[in-house]
């Protein structure tokens, strides 16, 4: 699945991430896993968005954290800017997160309430010896302006702030190294509906400003759709479809994108009347004793034999669309 | 007035905290037809949900307080009534669905337990009655093997199922009025389309008035009659779901439809946003609470506050703004 090898930033080959199940205090003796990321591959190209969506529990984040590192891959490889990070360990890692930051779901529990709006920016700049003394103060200012906040708050603690405004210090943070990759893992679901565009428009035209690659998790399809270029859907530890936006949301081919996208509500009752909605039974299954095949068989209305007995392959059908699916053609 | 199920008028909840007086609620009426379908919407402090705890005097007193207003419901104001006769009310003619599925069941309590209790204090049944009821109701909610599951803890439902639980719970004794409180907030998107027909599939059976209250303008769309907007612990605007959405008219409507992307969207716009925060009312606001963020604020907005008012004489929609903002007019 590479394509054109100037173009991509990040290949991810077959990631797995398995949480172990322990059981015994004394000895401890590992009886499961918790299979969050099961074998997922794709390519980010440079300075784009690639939107990641799939409903909670379905390994989304852990997808995020764990291709920047932040838990160690139980196999597969990254490959950033040419270099394997699965191999990398120490210094040698420490210096690769300089280029690839990310930015967190909760504004309210991703921000040492201890620490000064200053010191919460600088941090990233002293620990990796980048500036110090004044040039930190400097550079945290001129952050804060970069995100539409004024470098007077800077003395300021977490609390003083509203859910917006962290999130744009968290934001500031992220920026802080000029990293060219960004993991934003749901960075507004927990803002207010006016707030949300107020912070996706800042991503945006910080994506124009320092020319960004995003990794955008969220399970909010329409501001998935506004904000990517690409787009892919997890199921259950796997990707089950990924394709450009347009491609995806006129034409999405996995039977588990469709009824996601159908149930999206959209706010226009007219809209809303004529729509037909696929109702997906029942619940996702448990991650630790996924079915067997497709993941997905036991929700799909097209499922035949042949989806409990084979893993589909996600072969790519299109130019550039790949699906995990024996049904679509 | 006799034709409305619901009818609330000026309703007044404040919240006394350390900060001062916190002004939830500000005058709210608005009235509710029988067999209704209500949406209230705004962000998060608008006071959207203290006006439906107030109305069924779920606010803790103290600190908070209902401070004025009335709700007639049936010939009796609820806000008058004693807490024994608010009790009969409660779960048996008006009943609510919470947002979080996860910790407003008690858990540790069955299932069975929980839902058979209404019945038997509402309704009067014997043991037997009320557990082949709970057992038609969970099935009647699409939980299946509803007779079996009466023994499980909640902890053994998933959130889909334990919001399923709750609705059935408050449609046990079957209610006149069903509020929903952000009942899908919580819950992924195909489990709130799951929810949400379910909802709609019990409100044309059973012909109960809903209250739906949220933060999402799309959930709204495609379920409610008539939507009401709430912005500082005020009704700002008041329409018919399609007049609604088709030709808003309060500035803070229209920014709120324009910060949403669709997902049906064509091409890609910059979404438009409303720039700085929802006010905290630490005191009653003497200008239009939307002022400081409003594009359009004119001096009026900051020395009065607007009413709702029809938007020409006999309209069903209601908005409250000195200015028109479609032809850039001042309103008396």
């Amino acid at each position: 699945m590479t394509s054109d090898n100037n173009n991509v930033l990040m290949h991810v080959d077959n990631l797995v991430k398995h949480f172990p199940i322990t059981q015994g205090i004394v000895i401890r003796k590992q009886v499961g896993a918790v299979r969050a990321v099961d074998g997922i591959s794709f390519d980010v190209h440079k300075g784009e968005t690639l939107g990641l969506v799939g409903e909670s529990g379905c390994g989304k984040s852990t997808t995020g954290r764990t291709i920047l590192q932040l838990y160690r891959p139980t196999s597969g490889s990254v490959v950033f800017d040419g270099i394997n990070l699965v191999t990398l360990k120490g210094e040698s890692l420490r210096h690769m997160r300089r280029k690839m930051q990310m930015i967190f779901q909760d504004p309210y529990a991703s921000l040492n309430p201890r620490m000064t709006v200053n010191e919460i920016i600088g941090e990233p700049l002293i620990v990796h010896n980048v500036a110090r003394g004044k040039e930190v103060e400097d550079r945290v200012a001129h952050l804060l302006e970069v995100v539409g906040l004024d470098p007077a708050f800077g003395n300021r603690f977490p609390h003083e702030f509203s859910g917006g405004q962290r999130q744009r210090i968290g934001v500031a943070r992220a920026l802080a190294l000029q990293p060219s990759f960004i993991v934003c893992d749901e960075p507004i679901s927990a803002l207010d509906v006016s707030i949300q565009a107020q912070v996706v428009n800042l991503l945006e035209q910080l994506q124009q400003d320092f020319n960004l690659t995003y990794l955008f998790i969220a399970h909010d399809l329409s501001m998935v759709r506004h904000i990517s270029d690409r787009v892919a859907v997890m199921y259950l530890g796997i990707i089950v479809e990924l394709a450009s936006r347009d491609e995806i949301y006129h034409n999405p081919l996995h039977p588990y994108s469709q009824a996601l996208l159908s149930a999206v509500p959209i706010p226009d009752p007219f809209a809303e009347a004529k729509r037909k909605r696929i109702i997906l039974e029942g619940d996702v299954p448990s991650p630790v004793n996924p079915p067997s095949g497709c993941r997905f068989r036991t929700r799909c209305r097209l499922a035949q034999q042949i989806c409990a007995d084979l893993r589909p392959d996600f072969r790519e059908l299109k130019p550039g669309h790949f699906v995990a699916c024996h049904m679509a053609d | 007035m006799a034709d409305f199920l619901l009818d609330v008028h000026d309703l007044q909840t404040q919240f006394r905290t350390q900060q001062g007086v916190v002004h939830a609620v500000n005058g709210v009426s608005f009235h509710l037809k029988e067999g209704e379908t209500l949406g209230v919407v705004g962000e998060s402090g608008c006071g959207k949900s203290v006006t439906v705890m107030s109305l069924l005097r779920l606010i803790p007193t103290p600190p908070g307080k209902i401070v004025k207003g009335s709700a007639d419901f049936a010939g009796h104001d609820l806000l008058q009534m004693t807490n024994e006769e608010i009790r009969f009310v409660r779960g048996a003619q008006i009943s609510i669905v919470f947002q979080d599925p996860m910790t407003s069941l008690n858990p540790v309590l069955t299932i069975g337990q929980q839902l058979e209790e209404p019945l038997r204090l509402h309704v009067g049944m014997n043991a037997a009655q009320a557990r082949q009821r709970s057992a038609e109701l969970l099935t009647l909610v699409g939980i299946p093997r509803g007779k079996d599951r009466l023994n499980d803890y909640p902890h053994q439902f998933s959130g889909g199922m334990r919001q399923r639980v709750m609705i059935a719970m408050a449609l046990s004794c079957s209610p006149q009025i069903l509020i929903a409180d952000e009942p899908t907030t919580a819950l992924d998107v195909t489990i709130q389309a799951q929810i949400i027909e379910l909802v709609k599939r019990l409100r044309d059976e059973l012909g109960m008035a809903v209250i739906w209250i949220t933060h999402d303008l799309g959930v709204i769309a495609g379920l409610a009659d008539r939507v009401a907007v709430m912005y500082g612990g005020l009704i700002i605007e008041e329409a018919p779901v399609k007049e609604l959405y088709a030709n808003p008219r309060h500035p803070y409507t229209i920014g709120l439809i324009g910060s949403l992307p669709r997902v049906d969207e064509r091409e890609h716009n910059r979404l438009e946003s409303i720039e700085g925060l929802p006010p905290v009312l630490y005191e009653l606001p003497k200008h239009c609470p939307f002022a400081p963020r409003c594009k359009f604020a004119v001096e009026r907005c900051w020395n009065e506050n607007p009413e709702l008012q029809p938007a020409s004489a006999g309209s069903d929609h209601f908005f409250a703004c000195w200015v028109d903002v479609k032809t850039g007019r001042m309103r008396s």
